[in-house]
């Protein structure tokens, strides 16, 4: 309640005079869970735009994966992450400790939410791809009966990037792209996930900023 | 109950209005009645484009009608929309993102002139203070690579979109009595809207001879002229109706407007090319960005602005 809100009120007038989004192919969203959107990340306004695409009333079962470690920090930060935004925490290295890192999330699919998914990792330089990791991987192979939805962001690192405070008004694009392919591998499933950005990303015809 | 009877419009502000709901009744009837007759042919765009038009009139209307101030914040956020889609096409330097800051907040100030009615800051603050401002801003950060690009782009950027439209907003405040404000701003958007769409119409129809084809291989002379023919008998016929110009300022403002529209127009879709992009952007279906929607205001706001200030104010 208190999410839907906060994203009526503050999250959707603030994105409308500061994106103000252009969203193209937004059919090919997912309706209902359980489903992932993966996206590519430049800024922490990626989540909030991928969040609001969905109506007030999906948007309790639409949860971002979020590192624990950065956005529980702190009191505050905490009570936002979970109660404002409904992050999924995860455990960056859990894997090397032997625990599933992804346990939080395959939980949340299973009870049929919409899992956003940044398959980088962290924010990259604005603007540009990292190397995909392989968390996306994994839990695509855990739960094969998922669509893994791809989208491609574009503006919102240059709107506001990694280290800046205040932002910057800037169009912003919004391509949605058809569930990927589900190779049992894991080299060509992420060759193909990368493909799928860059492909999005090829629709567009975006100015230089540097 | 006497305050909003008060603000219905009366006598040519209400007629005028009348009248262009009538157009775009016919414009709509006109799109059913061609997708009928011609199943084979898409008019979606057209009726697309209609659309539109009912929505930016309906709107439009609305604002210069409540009040000043709901006026005045309306054209300063449709320039705010002009200029982050400007600068969202063209390129950016990242050590820029501070100066951006200091180009929008030029919007406010630029609207706050004209709402206090400081005529003498209205027209310097963008031309002299801002011009000095956006390199004092970008000296400090101290990247000289593509600074001679940055300052100019974003100066003419915001010339174009904000000091240009905002003369729309300055026929508001202009002495006179009643809502003499809301006629000239009706007035001034009615003919250069009209103007696009009679020159649009009669190329469509008539279109051989290319004017421009470099800028723009759509524009014709036989659209070109047809425009200005149509659009100066609405001039001649709406002016002394709406406008303090007499019949024969008229034929003046008859002419230079619509060649006016027709300039700005091409000027921003020079830059469109320049840049390698059909649309400034994708807010109103049909017909692109708001930049593609006010391009010829640009050019007829401030010509026409100073064409009455100097005859009559």
């Amino acid at each position: 309640m208190l999410k839907v809100l906060f994203f009526a009120l503050v999250v959707r007038p603030f994105l409308l005079v500061v994106t103000g989004n252009n969203v193209r192919h937004g059919e090919r969203l997912p309706r209902n869970g359980p489903a992932v959107v993966v996206a590519n990340h430049n800024s922490h306004l990626d989540t909030v735009v991928l969040m609001s695409l969905f109506p007030s009333r999906m948007l309790a079962r639409v949860r971002p994966v979020a590192a624990a470690d950065y956005f529980l920090r702190s009191g505050p930060l905490a009570w936002f992450s979970r109660n404002l935004i409904g992050i999924i925490p995860v455990t960056r290295g859990g894997r090397a400790a032997g625990d599933d890192p992804l346990a939080g999330v395959s939980a949340a699919l299973e009870e049929g939410s919409i899992v956003i998914f940044f398959p980088e990792g962290t924010r990259g330089e604005p603007e540009r791809f990292k190397e995909i990791r392989s968390g996306i991987f994994h839990l695509a192979q855990k739960h094969p009966e998922v669509p893994v939805v791809p989208v491609f962001l574009h503006g919102l690192g240059k709107a506001l990037p990694k280290g800046a405070f205040l932002p910057v008004p800037f169009f912003c694009d919004v391509f949605v792209g058809e569930p990927v392919e589900r190779p049992a591998d894991k080299e060509p499933f992420l060759a193909g996930l990368k493909a799928r950005f860059e492909f999005l990303r090829a629709e567009g015809t975006f100015p230089e900023w540097e | 109950m006497n305050e909003i009877l008060e603000r219905i419009p009366q006598g040519p502000l209400l007629y005028v209005f009348l009248g262009v709901l009538g157009l775009l009744a016919v414009a709509e009837v006109l799109g059913f009645v061609l997708a009928r007759a011609r199943p084979e042919k898409d008019f979606s765009e057209l009726r697309a484009r209609v659309r539109s038009w009912w929505l930016m009139a309906g709107v439009f209307m609305l604002a210069i009608l409540v009040s000043r101030a709901v006026s005045l914040v309306f054209l300063a956020f449709l320039s705010f929309l002009a200029l982050k889609e400007y600068l969202s096409l063209i390129p950016t330097r990242r050590a820029d993102r501070s100066v951006l800051l200091w180009v929008y907040l030029a919007v406010p100030f630029q609207y706050l002139w004209v709402w206090i009615d400081w005529y003498g800051m209205f027209i310097i603050f963008i031309p002299v203070y801002m011009f000095i401002l956006i390199p004092v801003r970008m000296v400090l950060h101290g990247q000289t690579e593509g600074f001679l690009r940055a300052t100019g782009t974003l100066h003419w950027g915001l010339m174009t979109t904000v000091f240009t439209l905002s003369h729309m907003a300055y026929l508001l405040v202009l002495p006179g009595k009643g809502d003499m404000g809301a006629r000239l701003v009706l007035f001034l958007v009615l003919v250069t809207q009209f103007n696009d769409v009679a020159q649009y119409t009669w190329g469509k129809l008539f279109g051989r001879h290319k004017v421009m084809p470099t800028v723009s291989p759509n524009k014709t002379y036989e659209g070109l002229l047809g425009g200005i023919a149509t659009s100066f008998v609405l001039v001649y016929l709406l002016a002394p109706y709406l406008t303090p110009l007499t019949r024969n300022e008229s034929l003046v403002a008859g002419f230079f407007l619509p060649l006016a529209g027709f300039l700005g127009d091409v000027s921003v879709s020079a830059i469109k090319r320049d840049i390698g992009v059909k649309d400034s952007g994708t807010l109103i279906p049909g017909h692109g960005g708001v930049l593609d929607r006010v391009n010829s205001l640009t050019f007829t706001a401030p010509l026409f602005f100073h064409f009455l200030r100097y005859l009559h104010y």
